[in-house]
């Protein structure tokens, strides 16, 4: 514990803690939106256990991945639908 | 994408206290056991953060246990179909993992009700114990002006969470009048635990307004909630926040028990004395059947776990302690009841389905879910109905639509590989 982990949300630098989930990440870089809804609207996380999929984002390529399940790793790429 | 395969006398989906103790009792029976959960970490929602944090004696005791108990923990991966016939199928970030169990145990805990209103899809307005979870996995709040609302105890705990990490909370709004919160707080009487548990909760919580037969009726911003307006059915007013938490108590995780064919009662799977269900072999523990918390959940997961280990009279010898917890269930669904102006909380153009943004008036008139799936896509986005279901449910009357795998969505690549969801029992009947 106590390493530090150092990814990207958007092309944007970041250090977190380890332990940090993807969806806190993406909110301590100041992102506030994670995704549009279905007719536009701005979403962000909601259950944060995994079941409503409102948090999902691209990691590393990989689409529709939960953030509130996905624990930060060095070298991470982390984009929202922007 | 690897695939995998396990083989194991017992296999216990959720990693909560539920699963976590059935996985304990039945690896100290000497059974081969296998550990499944969708999350990277162990401990469930309750004791989330536990296996780092080791604040909870109870959690850190049984953590230990688990890892002495010889049980292989599967974490991060997602169960996504099984069989009554002894196999089930999860998917992890790297590899497709299918299962081959002789007894499972079913303890996939509990959801949020998250009931729409109008402003309940603006950033900020997260679940109660969605942001609580979150905050432990570093969402920021520190100095951010947070308004806890809904129903159950879980509120204070929220608000006791989210203080801790430096949130500024002045308000708890619980649905439930007064004289029900009371005589439920006077029933705790009978349960010294949590009434310890509840008092040194409302002592930490200080100076925060914990205001009951209130509610939310409308969160107001553009991109970011600003401002969320209370009721107390007599008066309505405006307050500012940068958060509202809110959750009008919980429901049980059912996709699975129901996807292998277990009768549910009530909204919980119903189970015999041995926590077994309506399915041979097929046990379940913990809030699928019947939302009751920690202590509740952890004498259920004994009971099954050494139940499906073949210790019978090991498990009769809890069934008095889990008989107790039972009048503590009961009560905490008598205390918050929900009232029925929430069931008004959504206006014509409030969106209820999240994942297709189907709005409320269109869903009026429909005879049942499926109707209203087939005709407006209602639940059919990628939550599977888990957070509009519940809505519906309060909102409509609706009951739970059939279960069909896979119950989580994976890739089409885990599918074709695990050949599952396209075998003839599956074919819509």
């Amino acid at each position: 514990m106590g390493e530090n982990m150092n990814i990207t949300v958007n092309g944007h630098s970041l250090t977190v803690p380890a332990g940090t989930i993807v969806a806190a990440a993406i909110a301590q870089a100041g992102v506030q939106r994670l995704r549009r809804s279905a007719s536009g609207e701005p979403r962000t996380a909601l259950c944060g256990m995994g079941v409503c999929f409102e948090c999902r984002v691209t990691i590393n390529g990989d689409p529709n991945c939960r953030s509130c399940l996905t624990l930060c790793e060095d070298g991470m790429e982390v984009r929202t639908d922007d | 994408m690897t695939s995998e395969r396990h083989t194991c006398e017992v296999l216990v989906v959720g990693a909560g206290p539920a699963g976590i103790t059935a996985a304990c009792v039945a690896g100290e029976a000497g059974k081969s056991v296998a550990l499944v959960d969708n999350s990277p970490w162990l401990g469930g929602q309750i004791w989330r953060g536990e296996q780092t944090r080791q604040t909870h004696q109870e959690a850190r005791r049984w953590l230990r246990r688990l890892e002495n108990c010889g049980a292989r923990i599967f974490s991060g991966a997602t169960v996504f179909d099984g069989s009554a016939t002894g196999t089930l199928f999860a998917e992890s970030p790297t590899a497709i993992l299918e299962f081959t169990w002789r007894k499972l145990i079913v303890a996939t805990g509990a959801r949020e009700v998250l009931l729409p209103f109008p402003g309940w899809t603006l950033p900020g307005v997260m679940g109660a114990g969605g942001l609580h979870a979150m905050v432990q996995g570093g969402w920021p709040v520190a100095g951010k002006r947070v308004v806890v609302a809904g129903s159950g105890p879980l509120l204070l705990a929220v608000a006791q969470g989210l203080q801790e990490h430096g949130a500024d909370v002045p308000l708890v709004v619980e649905q439930a009048p007064w004289s029900k919160v009371i005589e439920f707080g006077a029933g705790l009487l009978r349960f010294p635990t949590k009434l310890l548990q509840g008092i040194a909760t409302r002592a930490a919580l200080g100076q925060v307004r914990y205001r009951c037969g209130c509610w939310p009726v409308r969160a107001e911003g553009a991109e970011w909630v600003q401002s969320v307006v209370l009721t107390n059915g007599k008066s309505t007013w405006t307050e500012r926040y940068d958060y509202l938490a809110w959750g009008f108590h919980l429901v049980p995780n059912l996709e699975l028990p129901l996807l292998l064919g277990c009768v549910t009662a009530n909204g919980s799977v119903a189970v015999d004395a041995f926590q077994e269900t309506s399915v041979k072999a097929i046990y379940c523990a913990g809030e699928p059947t019947g939302v009751g918390g920690a202590d509740s959940a952890l004498v259920e997961g004994q009971i099954a776990g050494l139940a499906a280990a073949g210790k019978t009279e090991e498990a009769r010898a809890l069934f008095r302690r889990r008989n107790s917890w039972h009048r503590f269930k009961a009560a905490l669904s008598t205390a918050f009841a929900l009232r029925p102006e929430l069931k008004r909380l959504a206006a014509a153009d409030t969106i209820v389905c999240r994942c297709e943004d189907v709005r409320q008036a269109e869903l009026a008139g429909f005879a049942d879910w499926r109707a209203a799936k087939l005709q407006t896509r209602c639940g059919m986005g990628p939550c599977q109905g888990r957070v509009c279901g519940a809505a519906t449910h309060v909102l409509f009357g609706w009951e739970l639509a059939s279960v069909r795998p896979p119950i989580f969505p994976v890739r089409t690549g885990t599918l074709r590989a695990a050949g599952t969801c396209l075998k003839p029992q599956n074919e819509d009947k």
